[in-house]
Formats: C-alpha cells, structure tokens, sequence
C-alpha cells in the first residue's frame, strides 16, 4: 500500500509543490473513524432529527413537534430552563471572572495559583450525583449550614432546607460549577490582556477606574460574553443534578425528557422525547453559532504568548 | 510588583467570597462523613471511611469505571489521534469536515445523545453484551471536542509535515512515522486528553443512569438512598483523587517542550 502511495505523488500526477505523499487511497484510513463516529455519534444524532418529524409510528409528521409546542407542560418546563441557565450563566461568568482576575493578580505559577486552577477543573467536572451530596451535606436537612442557622438565625430560609428543591436552590448548585468553569475560559484572556495598556494608560495620567472603563470592560466585553453563552450551554444541557435533587420531570426540560424516555408506567413516549430533544439542539446551537461569532471577534488579539 | 492597597483589598475579598462558595460545601462534605452512627451524638468517626473497601457493589463499579476509562484512552491513542494526524498530513480537503464532526458534540447534550443511542445499547445489550464496558464507544464520542482541541493546538505547535517527510526520506513506514515520530512530539496534548478521559467516565451519570448500566456514580447514588454518609465519604474521596492526579502533571514543563519542537 505504501508503495502506492509513493507513485500517486510523482510529477506526473501534476501535483507539485504537495507536501507529501497523497492519493486516493489515503482516505481509506478515515473510515475506522467513521465506522465508529457514524455509529455512537451521526446515528443517534440522525435518529433524533429525523425522529422530531416523525410520530410514533414512523410516519412523517410534525404533529408531535406542534404538539410539544403547544404543550403548557413543556413550555414551563423550557422556560424554567432558559431561566436558570441564563442566571446562573450571568452569575457564574460574573464571579468566575472576579476570581480569575483575582489570581492573575497574584503571583502566577505559585501554589496558590496552580492549586487553584487544579481544582478548578476538578469542579467545573463536579455535577450530578456528587455535588447534590455536597450541598444537602451543607444546606439540606441536618446540613452543616442549616444546623448553624437553625441555632442562631432560625427565621432565615437557611433554617428550612425546602428551599434547596426549587428553582433558587438549583440556581445555586449549577452556579457552584460554573465558576470553576468560568475560571478556566477565562484566565487565559486575562493573562493575554497586554500590560502595555495599561501603562499606557497610566502614563497618560488615567485612574485605574478609567483603565477598567475605557479599555479593560470593552476589550474584554466580547470574550465575556463568549464565555457566558458557554457557561449557558453548560447549564442548559445538565441533567444529573437536577436529576438526583428533584426528580419532577415538568421542571426541566432535561428532566422532562428522561421521563418521556424511560417511563416504565407504560407513558412511554420517544417522539416526544425527540422533539423535545429537537427544540434543545436548536436552543443550543443558536448560542453555539454565537460563541464561534464572538470568538473569532477575539481572536485578533487574543493570541498565544 | 507592589500592589495598591485598593487591588489588594479587592482581590481578598473576591477570594474570600469565592473562595467559601466552592470550599465549604466540600468541607461539608467531610463533616458530614465522619457524624457519630447510632446513638453517640458527639465526636468524630471514620466509619463511614472506613468500610468503603467493603462495599462489594462499589469496588466492582470502580473497577468497571476504569476498564471503561482505559479503552476510551485506547480508542483516543489508537483511532482518533491517527485520524487526526493522517487529517493533517494526507487530506488537508477533510480538515474542515473533520474538525466539524469532532465539534459536533458540543451542540448535542448528553441527554440528547442518549434518545438518539438508546436503540443502538438496547442492541448491543440483547445481542453482544450487558456490559457497561460497551459505553466506552459512546464516552470516546462525547470528550471528542476536548481531544480534538488539546490535539489540534499541539498539531499546530509542530511543523508536523517537515518531521514525517524527514522520516519517510530516512526509512520509517507509514505506521512508524504515527506512532514513533508524530505522536511523541505532541504527548502532552495526548496526556491531557487521556486524563479529561478519566474524569469524564468517573463522573458520567446521564448516559448510563437513562440506559440502565451501573457505573461508579449510578452506584454512588443508589449508596446515597441508603447509606448517606459512605457515598457522601466516596464522593469527596474521589474529588480528592482527581485532584491529587491534576497537580502530580506539571505545567511548566509542558509549555517548554512543545516550544522546543517548535524551535526544531
């Protein structure tokens, strides 16, 4: 085969100046990949698109994504969704980036800092059935937390752990991994920021709220956002915590999703759960389509040191 | 530098606020694990970490985890990477498809994902096995994102063209010039790879809980509905092993050696 290879690149082939052996036989060596990304990745992703416009007989149909549509349940379900993605997205971009700028201002390859972004990527990884345990162990019922503040402050909601099981209390359980998520998108942009604005800056007789005013907010405005419609997509997209804090399947649509997949009470329903699916792909790829406009705004002068 | 006293005001406070969020629930966690059993309601125990080794369900759910861990690590070192690299070397026309499909991930959840493949793993459990082993094919897809970014920023780093047509003109095969002479150069964007590998299939819950398959946190959280504190020990015991196995890479180092081949 080898030798093949070598014959497709003589001149006679007309292609001088390539690099390198080339012919059509190199894209023989693409397809172990693509056996295997067209079996666990185009096959369910084409199973649930061409799902969403079937019913669940087969048939061609958009009756089910109407009727998803339509549905008051799943509506609440997707607004519920959209908004606590979208606050705890804003929080956690607002905190991780305070964070990460904090660190930038240390002493940067110290143990602080190196111990601090280790355990940041620990925990931008810590969802589901880990972190719900972390938090009823400080807020739940006989919770560090809520022991204290059922002592000394018994009248503040810390005191009632119910409000864990809401939309407040799951608001903070996704924000406790967006931070760590935040830091690591961002402290990358921060460390690219050029000291020479700043000097700049300085010399030309500006405060250090004008340097953050007119030149540090706007430049980072774009990578900001980048990162939060990340950090969107990041909660949007979870499952497992809220799956092992409340399992009420009209409360998110992920939830809601799960239940239409695996009820065993025979409502079953994979149409809907595809349509479902659908209407997520289409949530998530619109703020995916925005990330990759914003980045390629910043990657004029964000460039690798 | 000298900082302003302004800058390091705020920059405590930040840290401090931060700082409490992410720190005391995992201390939490540890108060939790060692309350007193039973009747006693003072002092510490460690009971609940003490009898994580004699959780038959557990050990055998780790174990499962990491064979599963190493054959993704396997599927990245054997299929994707050489995909990548033959990409980049022979079929510059693929390299915007491919980079597409390696993306494609990131636009489809994981729950998404497990409506589309329920079918195939209802499949491959009635036919070929019960395994949650057979998982790995599905956790190879969704880090394929990471891989192929850790990847892609180390292929750049290298003028990788240069060294396999140097070592073609001196002798080496195909299957030499990927494995012997590529694929070292880039080994740190291998290395992190392999290791998102690790955490991803440690904390995998969607997926397998959807389809039925008892890996590690499937397993943690039936623990959780009967014995809090033991998973609540398990869980930070594994936080802290993940941890312990980020700090042991150094970063330094890292940045130095690509740097060098790029100088070559």
């Amino acid at each position: 085969m080898t030798q093949a290879q070598y014959k497709g690149t003589g001149s006679a082939t007309g292609r001088t100046g390539s690099r390198y052996w080339r012919s059509k036989t190199a894209y023989l060596g693409v397809i172990p990949f693509l056996l295997v990304s067209g079996l666990f990745l185009l096959y369910p992703t084409w199973n649930v698109a061409s799902g969403a416009f079937q019913n669940n007989n087969g048939k061609f149909s958009t009756s089910v994504l109407k009727e998803v549509f339509n549905s008051p349940v799943a509506r609440h379900a997707f607004a519920n969704s959209l908004e606590i993605s979208a606050k705890t997205a804003l929080a956690g971009a607002i905190l991780g980036a305070l964070f990460a700028w904090a660190l930038v201002n240390g002493k940067q390859g110290g143990y602080f800092y190196r111990i601090s972004v280790a355990l940041s990527s620990v925990l931008a990884q810590f969802g589901g059935v880990m972190l719900t345990f972390a938090f009823l162990a400080t807020f739940g019922f006989n919770g560090l937390i809520a022991n204290i503040a059922v002592k000394y402050a018994p009248n503040t909601f810390l005191a009632d752990a119910s409000w864990l099981y809401g939309k407040f209390g799951i608001s903070v359980l996704y924000t406790f991994f967006q931070i760590p998520l935040m830091v690591l998108v961002f402290l990358p942009t921060l460390e690219n920021l050029k000291p020479q604005w700043r000097e700049a800056s300085d010399a030309l007789g500006g405060k250090a709220y004008e340097y953050w005013l007119r030149i540090g907010i706007p430049i980072l405005t774009p990578s900001f956002a980048g990162a939060a419609l990340l950090l969107f997509v990041n909660s949007f997209s979870a499952y497992a915590t809220a799956a092992t804090l409340i399992n009420l399947s009209d409360f998110l649509t992920p939830l809601q999703i799960a239940t239409a997949l695996t009820s065993e009470t025979g409502g079953a329903n994979p149409a809907e759960a595809k349509a479902l699916s659908f209407y997520m792909v289409v949530v998530v790829v619109i703020a995916m389509t925005f990330y990759a406009m914003l980045r390629r705004r910043v990657s004029k002068w964000e460039q690798r040191r | 530098m000298k900082q302003s006293w302004g800058v390091r005001l705020w920059r405590w406070t930040i840290i401090s606020i931060v700082g409490a969020y992410l720190l005391v629930p995992l201390y939490a966690m540890f108060d939790f694990s060692t309350k007193p059993f039973g009747f006693a309601d003072k002092g510490r125990t460690f009971r609940a970490w003490s009898i994580i080794p004699s959780q038959p369900d557990l050990i055998a759910a780790v174990t499962r985890s990491l064979i599963t861990a190493a054959i993704v690590m396997a599927l990245i070192l054997f299929l994707i990477v050489p995909t990548a690299i033959w990409v980049h070397l022979k079929l510059p026309a693929l390299r915007r498809p491919f980079e597409l499909l390696c993306l494609l991930p990131l636009a489809i959840p994981a729950i998404v994902i497990v409506v589309g493949i329920a079918p195939l793993y209802r499949w491959i459990s009635i036919h070929l096995t019960e395994s949650p082993i057979s998982l790995a094919g599905v956790y190879s897809m969704l880090i394929l994102p990471y891989t192929y970014r850790s990847l892609s920023a180390a292929l750049d780093a290298v003028d990788i063209h240069t060294l396999a047509e140097a070592a073609r003109t001196l002798g080496a095969n195909t299957s030499r010039v990927i494995f012997g002479i590529i694929m070292p150069t880039i080994k740190t964007g291998i290395v992190n790879g392999s290791f998102i590998a690790i955490a991803l299939v440690l904390g995998e819950y969607t997926i397998s809980n959807i389809l039925n398959y008892k890996t590690f946190q499937v397993v943690i959280a039936q623990i959780g509905r009967t014995n809090g504190n033991v998973a609540v020990a398990v869980s930070l015991a594994s936080i802290l092993f993940v941890l312990f196995l980020l700090l042991l890479i150094p970063t330094k180092k890292r940045r130095s050696e690509v740097l060098d081949v790029d100088l070559v």
